[in-house]
């Protein structure tokens, strides 16, 4: 197979011989059923996710804890910035998971109702995993794609660069989004965006470096097709089982360091929290007999990032190119 | 390979000295600075803390100076914070415990992770898959900083096995906690990556081919998946081989191991200027030598990639 | 093998225990039985950034000082100054020169005697600019002549106002008398320094090996931010009565993981956080304790320019005040059993009694009646609150805490809105420095056991004062404290005027509580400053 394949730099407009013209008719319909396959991929995606019973599953789940996130709140006794301060004094004991008190998910450290606060904070950290995902998704995927795909110096430049991204401090970029802007919940997703994509920039890179020299893609190129068409058209839809996966892996790494960014000052501001600040909190009292206050968040959490695994990888089943 | 090897060191040159100049830019732009405390110092005492420090100096002539230092004597400067220490003596004192609990981590967390991932694709869809699945999940669930007290509180105050925190030098009852909670989640991650980039390698035609010419499965798989299915993984161990030798700030501050993982955070707090210089040059000329790596890697497990 | 060990180890200790030579395994003044094991293990915060004397700037790192060197005078137990290396000391009449007769049998761990020669140069090398140490100012606030100049760069060190008048007597002249001098010698800063040493290791003078010291303990294993280690001097003049064999400083920066590390008998000593007091204090009666410390919390309200017009209104600062319930702060947020203030300076400083204030003698309910009245004198309420305020807090969980119950009380009580903001410490500090807040955490603790150190505060030249409070009733007060006999009825009045006026809103006094393993003995409970010396420590048999 490779021999049917024209090297690039043959000009197509004029067809020496009988075999290259024949050669760059095979082009063109390799091209063009590679657009055909680009509109219909969606379609078929969609058709093998929604056979796939553990990801549609996972994302009804998914769905449930949005739901919950909106409808939850009024089953809620107490706000989540009110103290309650006739059991503030003994949260061990008075500070209990109650239906009785109103308290359905305990206390947390200073006496705020639980349940109403892990509602919030689900709700912030869905928001920030999932924009911070998709950042990275879409900065990483074109960033990456690109640098692979036009190689040489350019190729270079831009992992080099990356590679500077990645080292300069990133607490001192957070510390001086904080001083030079207002804190605000734009100002946390620069923030987390500004780091999420650099990994997945690299990853990708890696493929695209392999893909590039897949028939499909010479074939492309020989048609004459520009290199941001191709990485849109070709490139990225091989990479996206990478990518997908990759992203949820990177929703609990960015629902984690928001609490971070929150630490330095810049952020999600009290009375507002979000789950990785629970965890944190519920982590450091686990041995004063208020395990609930780890309990819930982490559960929560851990019923995102479970439903995102699942989804993630219902999502590579249906979008690999070759599995059909 | 070679003449491309010898370029890509070169070019690394220029990137850490552009490096620096960034974060002289960044760090002289963030509030405070070394010596500010609580208690204000009286203005002379504070002149003659900088002065001392070259600190009045105008900063290309501290860039200058700084680049001179390390150049010449391989001299980092002296630590702000750590008024006795300087970041050369920081940094062999921290590196090599990092470099202890981070590479065997990594170690641990690759080989079973890749393990666990490909065994998970081969038999996709089984029992066997959703073990392993199960098992990245519990441990991807857990952040370090959950699992480091649980580890804590179970090992050390519970069983009396482990000590709870130290370094000792290295000894193996200190090293086993933290590498245990470092290299857990990362563990986690490379068996998604591996499992899912293998599921697609296996589905990809030249496999197909492969198998219908009647090869033993095994065969398929050693011979012909493996490799084309460990790209992703490569490129995802680069990153991580350099984060996880650097330490983790959690793992160094909940175990006090007196590694150069806290330092990340704790001179970016104290505005220690030249600790923070000294880790962030480490830490980019690892990364820049491991992206190397990879890309060797890369060739040789895709003869077809040229650079 | 194993068994024939414990038997032979039993008979011997059977035999020994009957002898004379057992003798040593009992306190020589008490009478109790000794551990074998006299190891001393105890956590620090975070790794301190110096152990030179001259240069160490933090709690921690003075402990680390204040064990392994002795300066002139030591504190006992109940933070009373007794003889170090002086055994006698006395100040001419208008207090400003003093004059320290140092012991003779005081040695460097090198076996050289201890001269009074080493405390001018280590006093030379705090103030010299080349040393350029951040406690340079502590030669300054200990008034010796020349110091400022010195500090300036105008003089040379060696113009300091310290002469060894011989090997034994040292001379300090004062620019102004202070009377609490012999109090300011129990510092690090005026520890002793081995001239030889320094100059032969430069900076690395103080790396085990190298150091030289004349304390009780020399340092034997440093590594930094994990373990310090410290043995027995055999040199020290005290040696003999000396029990603890050894000092392990382990550096555990989360408090959680270092109280689990208590209960897993790894560390002695280890801070309670905050709200866990009462449990622990049921759960471990023996080893729970809570004593006063000299630190006052309180928060800043800004009235310089930049801050916010209505909290220059001293009703609205009063109203905020009274609405903040200390008591919730203190039982169900602190709970460490730190009084609520409604001063600033804390009630334990020596010769110091806070003034009966209105606001303390009212229930809370009073008080928030008071507060509600105030602002609406002031032209708020309910329906017409003053636009929300800005509280800056560095980022701690105790911190968070109080600000989030501060900011409920108000919201309920006075329908007053504050926005919290954490921020990272250097932030925090340069924000608070600069007046970028309406209102800001703070947290001040006495550098000597005396009111001045706290009311200096209050007065419009401090450069400490980051709410820009401004009264010159106060600071008349304050100069005439200088001057006074009695000082303490000036304390009291600045103390007033500044509670009527709302200077700043003072929260509670510090406590330490700690959890201490029961067989440790010999602790300073009554030290206000809790300094240890663990010379003065030892460990009994369980």
């Amino acid at each position: 197979m490779p021999g049917s394949t024209p090297r690039s730099g043959i000009d197509l407009r004029a067809p020496q011989t009988a075999r290259e013209v024949e050669n760059a008719r095979i082009a063109e319909r390799l091209a063009e059923a590679e657009r055909i396959k680009g509109r219909s991929l969606w379609q078929d995606a969609g058709r093998r996710f929604i056979r796939n019973r553990a990801a549609t599953g996972a994302l009804v789940v998914l769905a449930l804890v949005v739901l919950f996130t909106l409808v939850g709140p009024f089953f809620a006794q107490w706000s989540n910035e009110e103290i309650d301060w006739a059991r503030m004094g003994d949260i061990a004991v008075q500070g209990q998971p109650s239906l009785e008190t109103g308290h359905y998910f305990g206390l947390d450290p200073i006496g705020r109702d639980l349940y109403a606060r892990t509602i919030q904070a689900t709700r912030t950290s869905l928001i920030v995993g999932v924009i911070g995902a998709f950042v990275a998704v879409v900065i990483g995927t074109l960033y990456g794609a690109t640098s692979g795909f036009v190689g040489g110096w350019i190729d270079n430049v831009m992992m080099r660069t990356v590679d500077i991204l990645v080292s300069i401090p990133y607490m001192f970029i957070i510390i001086l989004l904080m001083v030079m802007f207002e804190r605000s919940f734009l100002m946390l997703f620069v923030g987390i965006g500004i780091i999420s994509w650099l990994d997945m920039s690299r990853i990708v890179r890696g493929q695209t470096l392999s893909l590039r020299h897949r028939e499909f893609v010479e074939a492309a190129h020989a048609a004459g097709v520009g290199w941001f068409k191709m990485v849109l058209r070709h490139i990225v839809p091989n990479l996206l089982g990478v990518v997908v996966v990759f992203a949820t892996l990177l929703v609990p790494q960015m629902i984690l360091l928001e609490s971070f960014i929150s630490f330095l000052g810049l952020g999600v501001q009290e009375p507002n929290t979000s789950l990785g600040r629970l965890i944190s909190e519920g982590a450091s009292t686990i041995t004063y007999g208020t395990i609930w206050q780890l309990a819930f968040p982490l559960f929560f959490f851990l019923v995102v990032i479970i439903s995102l695994f699942f989804v993630g990888d219902g999502l590579r089943d249906a979008l690999d190119p070759k599995d059909r | 390979m070679t003449s491309y090897i010898i370029r890509r060191l070169l070019v690394a040159i220029p990137t850490l000295i552009l490096l620096v100049v960034i974060c002289y830019l960044l760090m002289f732009s963030a509030p405070g600075g070394p010596f500010t405390s609580e208690r204000p110092l009286p203005p002379q005492v504070m002149a003659n803390i900088e002065a001392q420090y070259g600190l009045d100096q105008p900063m290309w002539k501290q860039i200058w100076d700084y680049l001179v230092g390390i150049v010449t004597r391989f001299d980092f400067g002296p630590s702000f914070a750590y008024r006795d220490r300087d970041v050369n003596d920081i940094i062999q004192q921290g590196f090599p415990v990092t470099l202890t609990y981070g590479s065997i981590a990594f170690v641990l967390a690759t080989v079973v992770g890749v393990a666990l991932g490909v065994m998970a694709a081969i038999r996709h869809n089984t029992v066997l898959d959703y073990i392993a699945v199960g098992a990245t999940f519990s441990a991807q669930a857990l952040p370090n900083f959950v699992m480091a007290p649980i580890l804590v509180i179970v090992f050390t105050w519970q069983l009396g096995w482990l000590p709870g925190g130290g370094w000792a030098g290295g000894q193996w009852q200190y090293v086993i906690l933290p590498v245990v909670a470092l290299a857990t989640s990362y563990m986690a991650s490379i068996a998604r990556i591996a499992r899912s980039s293998m599921l697609e390698t296996l589905n990809a035609n030249f496999i197909r081919t492969a198998r219908a010419k009647g090869l033993p499965e095994r065969t398929v798989i050693w011979r012909h998946a493996m490799k084309p299915a460990m790209m992703p993984v490569v490129s995802y161990l680069g990153p991580t081989f350099v984060a996880m030798i650097t330490g983790s700030v959690v793992i160094d501050l909940y175990f006090s191991t007196g590694g150069i993982g806290q330092l990340y955070v704790l001179s970016a707090l104290n505005r220690d200027y030249s600790v923070m210089l000294g880790i962030t040059i480490l830490y980019g000329a690892l990364t820049i030598l491991f992206n190397l790596v990879a890309d060797v890697l890369y060739a040789w497990l895709d003869p077809k990639i040229r650079y | 093998m194993q068994h024939g060990r414990t038997l032979i180890a039993a008979l011997l200790a059977g035999t020994v225990a009957a002898g004379p030579l057992w003798a040593q395994a009992t306190h020589p003044e008490t009478g109790e039985t000794l551990a074998e094991d006299q190891t001393f293990v105890y956590r620090a915060l975070d790794e301190s950034p110096s152990i030179d004397p001259q240069k160490v700037e933090d709690v921690d790192g003075s402990k680390i000082v204040r064990n392994l060197f002795e300066g002139l005078l030591n504190t006992d137990a109940e933070g009373e100054v007794v003889p170090g290396v002086a055994t006698e000391w006395e100040a001419s009449d208008d207090r400003k020169t003093w004059t320290f007769t140092l012991r003779e049998d005081a040695a460097w761990s090198n076996g050289e005697p201890v001269t009074a020669e080493d405390f001018v140069y280590a006093w030379q090398r705090a103030a010299d600019p080349a040393t350029a140490s951040e406690y340079a100012w502590y030669i300054q606030l200990m008034k010796i002549v020349n110091a400022a100049e010195i500090i300036a760069g105008e003089m040379e060190p060696t113009e300091l106002g310290v002469r060894a008048v011989d090997d034994r007597t040292l001379e300090v002249s004062l620019t102004e008398g202070v009377p609490y001098f012999d109090q300011m010698v129990t510092h690090a800063t005026t520890f002793p320094a081995p001239r030889a040493v320094i100059e032969e290791h430069g900076d690395e003078w103080t790396r085990p090996g190298n150091m030289v010291s004349n304390g009780a303990y020399v340092l034997t294993e440093y590594v930094p931010g994990e373990r310090l280690e410290m043995e027995k001097n055999p040199e020290y003049w005290d040696a003999e009565n000396v029990i603890i064999e050894r000092v392990v400083r382990l550096v555990i920066n989360d408090e959680n993981q270092a109280l689990t590390r208590w209960m897993a008998d790894e560390v002695d000593w280890t801070l309670i956080p905050a709200g866990q007091f009462p449990r622990l204090k049921e759960e471990h009666p023996d080893a729970a304790t809570s004593v006063p410390e000299l630190c006052s919390y309180y928060y800043w309200i800004n009235l310089s320019e930049s801050g916010p017009e209505a909290l220059k209104d001293a009703r609205v600062r009063k109203a905020l005040s009274l609405a903040l319930d200390r008591n919730v702060i203190v039982e169900n947020i602190m709970a460490g059993g730190q009084p609520p203030a409604y001063t600033f300076t804390p009630e334990a400083t020596a010769g110091y009694s806070p003034p009966e204030v209105e606001a303390e003698t009212m229930t809370q309910a009073e008080r928030d009646e008071m507060a509600k009245q105030l602002m609406q004198e002031a032209g708020y309420g309910p329906d017409n609150p003053p636009p929300p305020f800005e509280l800056i807090y560095n980022t701690s969980e105790a911190h968070q805490k109080i600000a989030i119950a501060a900011s409920q009380m108000w919201k309920q009580k006075l329908g007053v809105e504050t926005t919290l903001a954490n921020q990272e410490w250097t932030t925090y500090l340069t924000a608070r420095g600069n007046q970028e807040f309406d209102l800001a955490r703070a947290a001040w603790c006495g550098d000597y056991n005396e009111a001045s150190t706290f009311v200096e505060l209050l007065t419009t030249p401090s450069e400490y004062n980051d709410g820009k409070y401004s009264n010159p009733e106060i600071d008349a007060l304050f100069e005439e404290a200088a001057t006074s006999d009695d000082p303490e009825q000036q304390y009291q009045e600045m103390e007033r005027l500044a509670a009527e006026d709302t200077a700043l809103i003072p929260i509670y006094w510090y406590t330490n509580a700690f959890m201490l393993d029961p067989a440790i003995k010999g602790w300073p409970y009554e030290n206000v400053s809790q300094d240890w010396y663990a010379k003065d420590l030892y460990r009994v048999a369980q």
